[in-house]
């Protein structure tokens, strides 16, 4: 299973676990599997046309990337960060 | 007739706040917040059931979402499909912005309004929103909706739901630069309404859309007329005529006839509240000249009285949205606002005199009662 590094405003959605794991050989996949054990925390993080939202990054290893369709091993380590703002 | 108790659910920038009132209505009682540090575009009771209450939220920097209540208030739960465009559709939700309860026949029904441009309705107390094709796939939508890059900043908004109570398949919307459109057939097709409706910031002088309403309103007692704060001035129309007639010009010309929201009174149609804010040269949006006030038509818009006892007299620059002014349906009605600066105003007596009932709020975007 992967280990995915979740940000804090998603925490309500993970009983409050900054890492969870997940199954999918793709980040659109693991993504899914994330859905299933944590309902409704995919859309927060990605459309409805399946982009990733402008706020939201992903780096799988350290690297960010910007497609659904990246390749994720299960000893891979992926975060999903959240932008920051002021005021 | 005794009044009944009266609860103001308040919409911020940073999460829900609800009051409690008495029947009196000068002691509140603060619930919340809720949902703190998420932006609440609207937090809407559902006035033919006391338990479900729903809430379009959007938490920092996440997708947009809504929430809902069935019992009053005190647990939430997300709705499991939240309004979204059909795949295949050029945009996607960015904000749920205005939800509005369905015809009091039709218990369960909600209508969302998005920004951009888009309406959804649910059928089940707001846990499922089915996209309305008759609108966001409309052939003439991506016109209506206009450039992306001449939108406003925070995106044009769907703010306006109107339902006609007489005839479920007849209702309106509004849209932020955009106009008012009707339908007659559930939502299956729309038509724009905007004859008579001034457009300063266009080249084309009478547009048949294209028009920045702020706010608009069905008058419950009589649903053939509507009033609307628009961009461009104060409008009402008495249907079936197709023209708006712009009511604001017979508000004081130094006080002009900009804003963001307008009231209607719950049972008398000649009546109707605004809260005039500066549009002058940059727009700064406040209270003309540091004074603020609201005005109140009791001729449907033949003139305009001003309402400031207890509002402060002097330099204070208060803004208050389109969704931040309401009012109840006691006797006589009571009248709410809600400030930008997080001032919670309330008047029991039509606006007669003001007091502000809560203050240190964090900016406030909606405000509605039960």
């Amino acid at each position: 299973m992967t280990v995915v590094h979740v940000p804090a405003p998603l925490h309500s959605y993970t009983k409050h676990c900054a890492e969870v794991q997940a199954d999918g050989s793709t980040l659109a996949l693991l993504l899914d599997d994330l859905d299933r054990r944590y309902p409704g925390l995919r859309f927060r993080v990605v459309d409805e046309h399946g982009r990733i939202r402008p706020t939201i990054l992903f780096y799988v290893n350290g690297q960010v990337t910007r497609t659904l369709d990246q390749v994720v091993a299960a000893a891979d380590e992926v975060h999903i960060i959240a932008a920051l703002s002021g005021g | 007739m005794k009044n009944k108790p009266v609860t103001i659910y308040v919409g911020t920038r940073k999460g829900a706040f609800i009051y409690r009132g008495d029947a009196t209505r000068k002691k509140w009682t603060l619930n919340g917040p809720h949902f703190l540090g998420q932006v609440i575009n609207h937090l809407v009771p559902d006035p033919r059931d006391p338990k479900v209450v729903l809430v379009a939220a959007k938490p920092g920097h996440l997708g947009p979402s809504l929430f809902r209540s069935l019992d009053g208030g005190k647990t939430w739960k997300e709705a499991t499909k939240p309004p979204a465009f059909p795949q295949g559709h050029p945009d996607s939700v960015k904000q749920v912005f205005c939800l509005q309860p369905g015809l009091r026949e039709r218990k369960g029904e909600w209508w969302a309004g998005t920004a951009p441009h888009g309406i959804f309705t649910s059928t089940d107390n707001g846990d499922t929103w089915e996209s309305l094709k008759g609108f966001n796939e409309h052939p003439m939508r991506p016109k209506w909706r206009g450039e992306p890059e001449n939108s406003p900043p925070d995106d044009p908004n769907t703010h306006s739901i109107v339902l006609d109570p007489r005839d479920p398949k007849h209702l309106y919307a509004g849209f932020s630069i955009g106009g008012v459109f009707e339908s007659r057939d559930g939502g299956a097709d729309w038509k724009p309404l905007n004859k008579g409706v001034a457009v300063t910031f266009s080249p084309e002088p009478d547009p048949e859309y294209g028009h920045d309403p702020h706010c608009v309103k069905i008058h419950p007692a009589n649903p053939d007329r509507l009033y609307q704060q628009n961009h461009c001035g104060i409008y009402r129309i008495d249907r079936p005529s197709e023209t708006w007639e712009r009511i604001g010009r017979n508000m004081p010309k130094e006080i002009g006839d900009i804003g963001f929201p307008i009231v209607p009174h719950p049972s008398d149609p000649d009546t109707a509240w605004v809260f005039p804010m500066d549009g002058t040269e940059v727009w700064p949006r406040t209270s003309p000249g540091g004074r603020p006030a609201a005005y109140v038509t009791r001729n449907a818009g033949k003139t305009w009285k001003r309402q400031d006892k207890g509002l402060p007299k002097s330099q204070a620059w208060l803004t208050v949205k389109r969704q931040a002014f309401t009012c109840d349906t006691a006797d006589p009605v009571g009248l709410y606002f809600g400030t930008t600066s997080g001032e919670l105003w309330a008047s029991r007596n039509e606006g007669e005199k003001w007091e502000c009932i809560a203050a240190h709020l964090p900016h406030i975007c909606s405000m509605e009662t039960r």
